[in-house]
């Protein structure tokens, strides 16, 4: 192992400045709730500090690429028997592109949030989680070991919880944020199970120990490799909300907008795709479970794209697009590109941000103005939109270049980190035709893609305005401190596909080189797919060509001068009102498990068993007869001290009796 | 540094601590005796009180650090860590309830300044008597130990409570001391001598495992010990005499003397009758009648006092657990859980004071109700001492009971385990009662708990505790080794052979 360079010996403090931001401003919570200028200095300061920390971090991992991860062990955690676990961070190649990402976008959605929550009563509340979150997805991405991974998996979960029911006066919010807990708990057990199984079959949780041994010890293609994979994976799939644990991430929606823009976009639901590229070795060595992988990850991203057509929230379209965008990441790690599924995490996290921070923008807006004029309108939908880009023009042009991302209009990031997962899922499929569907199937999810933003922004942005008269006049652009993170956003959703240009153009897969040391021994499973050059640009050339086709379609058949304001649209029918209603998938689930067990849970296992059996017979019992014998022992307690010789010399009676007899 | 204990240098030295406090004990002696009857002299005599603890403490520390042991075998005083690290649990129970004193017997007019004298010579018995390496300096400082504290319980004179508790701990404590005194003569008649070492050397020399005046021996003097230590049967003098004493002194007894009782048990079980079978079973026995007794006459307790008192059997039980193990193990464990016990046990009873007046005997677990709105930090700590003592993970009771369930387990008595976790199940049924009074009840009237309040030293006290068993709850690593060293300096496998 070559030496840790002394800059990365810092790492401990890109972790340690959110933490303390989080104790601060809880602090502040409770004594000074409207010191909202400290609250912000503490809340934005933490992360930017964390942020200049991680470039230096990076740099030096930059300077001198480590052959192998760099541990940095903190102090021993849990030493049980031949369980040796510590705390440990590790700094690699691919943890340095998670911190950037992580730091970079989480510091431009705190200094947003100043302007989005300025004047909510929660404030310090607000940033406390917030920081506390940013604690929690760096300790889930540096971690060197499972558990250690595991603790800000289940932290991230956690503040997840806490900020989308945030304003939890509202039931509906306070719902939400129960229904995300409990899908994510069914992921997690996922992912127990597979720590136990890799505990019991390698005798380590340490990344490198695992990743190491798992060759000798694991057979390809093995059932206790895909055992462990699929376990892994059903984490995966409640955390990155993919089929069919996807339905808490819309609804998740209920929470504040920055937080959807940095935990249910950019960083938290990531988590599962980075698990993935973690764990490659393991999952190259399981080809069935890579073939699960990428199928749900195809699936999902058509799938959730239809839904994404027919919704009329603003925030639900949006977050809809990021559950099929999240599935093109998992189908790029499912079919062993790696590389491309983390490039696809980087870039979306930038286009995916800036959508959620302009929609933020632009709902704010609707929402004064209807405050202002006392009409209870949503601020959501976009039927109450419209011809909104001459009353914010900064936000309409900088969610176009969002949008255009999203879509993958070359040259922007999305384009090539997207043609890039699809040309690597159709290199392999000369190994098995299965490959050419999940192609199929991105390929026909990356049209509606196309389809559904050109119409969420010309229904938003373009024809005439639906907000209504009087609002009219209360609508205006957002504040520099909102639309300044939106400028940072976009350069990087311009920009951030340069770090992995295709093979054909020049400077070309830099990510995927840098991320060799991390992706190799995955590598060394997979049966390499070289695409030809001609082959590569038709694959480029007709992805530019879905987008366009996507987009022109779009906006000839929409028609946004004839939409109606949500109060008088008509009821939807047939097809669009399956699509309104997502496919029914709620109530589906709720008819076949939530309320089965709901029964189950009322009558027996509660009034049953718990009431009468449990609290009824044995604890109230129980307790009931304690209560009596202690009743009779305090009776003997007399107080004469002639009783006490008496029971001292019976008890040496019995004593001696006992010793003397053995 | 290796002390030849048979030179008057070598024991004065091996004696430093113990020197020290004697002559603390002295002078306060006669500060106290010349200016009588002074409530500003008796402030004075507490603060003294509080150097001459910590100086003491320093003594041992530096012997420890000294790394001092005995040449040959040692005559009359042992040298290990386990000493040491007794003589600081002793301490710091001392150091705690003059701390917790200070203010309560200005508040209750005791005006004794002997007062604090007493519970330096209680420490200085307790430290010959769990550093003893003879029985009759063990029944020496036993006697020292005991005498000081029948003075303590009745030290508040107005009080009939009081007068009754010094009286029935006196009649009792002389009865069980017979016994004690027995066991050693008929030891001494199987053995021919009372030196803890030699007393191991001949047992298993001349094979007196069986030999019935050996065994009657040991078994008078687990009377003994069970007598100071509160185990059932020998327990019925706890209730009435915790409950009528001054609340610092019940929380001495319960913490520091019943500590000093474990540790002299432990010496002499684990060392001079170490590897004889005949005490693991009476042992056993005692641990199992005492927690379940304790805990379930617990239960049905109102009165906060007599629940603390039957908690403190209970307690007792579990540190039987710990030494019937029979290991060095069970001697860590010991070790740990007693400075935990000590800080959970004084932590409770200092709220007990603060919460009540006149002897703290007609406070109820009802009159608790609502604490946490007025005293939000008496509540909080009281709260850290109850779940504690419950054993609740993420407090140091939890890492000492699990200490003692490993201890068990190591020793194969997973019966015993099995029970010391029904036990702590049990306990539940009082510990949180009184954290449900102070949190999710309505305070009784606005004016109530004006008067709860923990003032001066004593708040620095209780602050200290709380912080100190959440510390040890979540990073008990440093005690825990501290512990281990101590008790496996038990250990005298190699020492018998020098005896013979």
């Amino acid at each position: 192992m070559n030496q840790i360079p002394s800059a990365v010996a810092w790492t401990w403090l890109i972790v340690a400045l959110p933490l303390a931001g989080f104790v601060v401003n809880g602090a502040f919570s409770f004594f000074a709730p409207n010191a909202k200028r400290a609250i912000s200095a503490v809340g934005v300061g933490v992360l930017v500090a964390a942020f200049a920390v991680a470039v230096v971090v990076v740099r030096a991992v930059g300077a001198a690429p480590p052959e192998e991860p760099w541990i940095l062990t903190y102090w021993s955690w849990m030493p049980a028997g031949s369980l040796q676990l510590d705390f440990a961070l590790q700094v690699d190649q691919l943890s340095a592109v998670m911190l950037m990402v992580v730091t970079g976008v989480s510091a431009m959605i705190h200094i947003y949030s100043v302007g989005y929550m300025g004047e909510d009563p929660g404030y310090a509340r607000y940033f406390a989680y917030l920081n506390l979150f940013v604690f929690f997805m760096l300790v889930l991405v540096l971690g060197a070991n499972f558990p250690v991974m595991f603790v800000g998996w289940e932290g991230v979960g956690l503040c997840s919880y806490l900020l989308i029911g945030f304003w939890y006066e509202d039931k509906v919010n306070a719902d939400a944020g129960k229904k995300a807990f409990i899908m994510n708990r069914i992921g997690d057990f996922g992912f127990l199970v597979a720590m136990f199984l890799i505990f019991q079959t390698t005798g380590s949780l340490d990344f490198r120990e695992v990743f190491a041994a798992a060759p000798a010890i694991f057979e390809v293609g093995g059932a206790t490799i895909t055992l462990i994979t699929l376990a892994l994976f059903l984490g995966c799939t409640g955390k990155s909300a993919q089929i069919p644990l996807y339905t808490w991430l819309p609804d998740a929606m209920a929470g504040p907008t920055p937080v959807s823009a940095l935990i249910h976009a950019a960083t938290m639901v990531t988590a599962g795709v980075y698990l993935v590229a973690r764990a490659n070795v393991l999952f190259a060595m399981a080809p069935i479970s890579s073939a699960v992988v990428a199928g749900v990850g195809a699936l999902t991203a058509l799938y959730a794209a239809t839904i994404a057509l027919k919704q009329w929230d603003i925030k639900k379209i949006i977050a809809y697009s990021t559950v099929s965008q999240l599935g093109y990441m998992f189908l790029g790690v499912g079919v062993g590109a790696y590389a491309s599924g983390i490039f696809h995490l980087a870039t979306h996290a930038f286009f995916k941000a800036l959508m959620f921070l302009a929609a933020g923008s632009v709902i704010q807006t609707l929402h004064h103005a209807y405050h202002a004029t006392g009409r209870h309108e949503d601020a959501q939908d976009l039927r109450n939109m419209g011809g909104l880009q001459r009353y914010l023009p900064w936000t309409a042009a900088l969610m176009w270049v969002g949008g255009l991302a999203n879509i993958g209009v070359p040259p922007l990031a999305g384009f090539f980190s997207k043609d890039d997962i699809l040309a690597r899922t159709f290199a392999r499929g000369h190994e098995a035709p299965l490959f050419y569907l999940f192609w199929a199937l991105g390929a026909v999810g990356a049209l509606l893609t196309a389809f559904y933003m050109t119409r969420l922004m010309a229904y938003a942005f373009h024809g005439p305005n639906r907000t209504g008269e009087r609002e009219r006049e209360h609508l205006h652009e957002a504040p520099w401190v909102m639309t300044g993170p939106l400028v940072v956003l976009a350069l990087g959703a311009v920009a951030a596909g340069a770090i992995n240009l295709p093979a054909v153009l020049p400077g070309h897969e830099w990510l995927a080189r840098w991320l060799e040391p991390v992706t190799f021994m995955g590598g060394l499973y997979l049966v390499e797919g070289q695409l030809g050059a001609a082959t590569e640009w038709t694959l480029l050339a007709l992805a530019a060509g879905i987008a366009a086709i996507g987009m022109i379609g779009a906006w000839q058949l929409l028609k946004p001068a004839v939409l109606k304001p949500a109060r008088e649209a008509p009821a939807e029918t047939g097809i669009q009102r399956v699509l309104l209603r997502k496919y029914y998938v709620d109530e589906i689930y709720d008819t076949l498990l939530v309320r089965p067990l709901a029964w189950l849970s009322d009558r027996v296992l509660w009034k049953t068993i718990d009431a009468f059996i449990i609290d009824g017979v044995a604890v109230n019992g129980v307790a009931r007869v304690a209560r009596l014998v202690g009743w009779v022992g305090s009776r003997l307690q007399t107080g004469q001290v002639g009783t006490y010789v008496v029971i001292f010399v019976l008890g040496t009676i019995v004593l001696l009796r006992a010793l003397l007899r053995s | 540094m290796p002390l030849d204990l048979t030179t008057p240098g070598g024991i004065t030295l091996a004696l430093t601590p113990e020197l020290v406090l004697t002559v603390w004990v002295l002078v306060l002696m006669l500060v106290a005796a010349w200016r009588h009857r002074d409530a500003g002299v008796q402030r004075e005599v507490g603060l003294l009180t509080v150097i001459g603890l910590v100086s003491t403490g320093l003594a041992v520390a530096w012997l420890w650090a000294q790394g001092a042991t005995p040449v040959g075998l040692p005559a009359m005083m042992a040298l290990d860590g386990f000493r040491f690290a007794t003589s600081l649990v002793f301490l710091l129970g001392a150091l705690l309830t003059v701390m917790l004193s200070l203010g309560y017997v200005d508040r209750e007019r005791i005006q004794a300044p002997e007062y604090y004298v007493l519970i330096l010579l209680g420490t200085l018995g307790m430290m010959f008597m769990a550093g003893a390496a003879d029985l009759v300096v063990m029944f020496l400082g036993l006697e020292l130990m005991s005498v000081a504290v029948y003075v303590l319980a009745g030290v508040n004179r107005r009080s009939v409570f009081a007068a009754e508790a010094a009286l029935k701990y006196f009649l009792l404590g002389a009865f069980a001391s017979g016994f004690f005194l027995y066991g050693i003569a008929l030891v001494y008649g199987a053995t021919g001598t009372t030196n803890l070492w030699l007393i191991h050397g001949r047992v298993l020399e001349l094979g007196l495992g069986s030999n019935v005046m050996m065994i009657a021996g040991i078994g008078l003097l687990l009377i003994g010990f069970g007598f100071k230590v509160a185990a059932v049967p020998f327990h019925m003098w706890t209730p009435d005499v915790y409950d009528g004493s001054p609340t610092p002194v019940t929380a001495f007894m319960a913490a520091a003397v019943k500590a000093a009782g474990f540790a002299a048990l432990v010496r002499v079980l684990h060392q001079a009758f170490d590897g004889l079978p005949i005490w693991h079973g009476a042992v056993w026995w005692l641990a199992v009648i005492t927690m379940v007794v304790g805990n379930v006459i617990a239960l049905a307790q109102r009165p906060l006092k007599r629940m603390l008192a039957y908690s403190s059997i209970a307690h007792a039980g579990y540190l039987l657990v710990a030494v019937a193990s029979g290991s060095a193990i069970g001697s860590a464990a010991f070790l740990f859980y007693a400075v935990v016990y000590t800080l959970m046990t004084i932590g409770a009873f200092a709220v007990l004071a603060a919460a009540g007046t006149g002897g703290e005997q007609g406070v109820l677990i009802d009159d608790l109700n609502g604490l946490a709105t007025r005293r939000p930090w008496i509540a909080a700590a009281m709260t850290v001492f109850m779940l504690s003592l419950l054993g609740f993970p993420g407090t140091a009771g939890f890492i000492g009971k699990w200490y003692i369930l490993s201890a068990a387990v190591d020793a194969d008595q997973r019966l015993l385990a099995v029970i010391l976790v029904g036990a702590s199940v049990v306990s539940a049924g009082f510990y949180l009662p009184p954290i449900m009074a102070m949190y999710m009840r309505p305070a009784p009237s606005a004016e109530a708990h004006q008067a709860t309040r923990i003032v001066g030293a004593a708040r620095w006290a209780v602050g200290v505790m709380a912080v100190a068993l959440l510390l040890f709850g979540f990073w008990p690593n440093r005690a825990l080794d501290a512990a281990r060293r101590g008790g496996e300096s038990l250990r005298p496998a190699t020492l018998y052979t020098l005896g013979r």
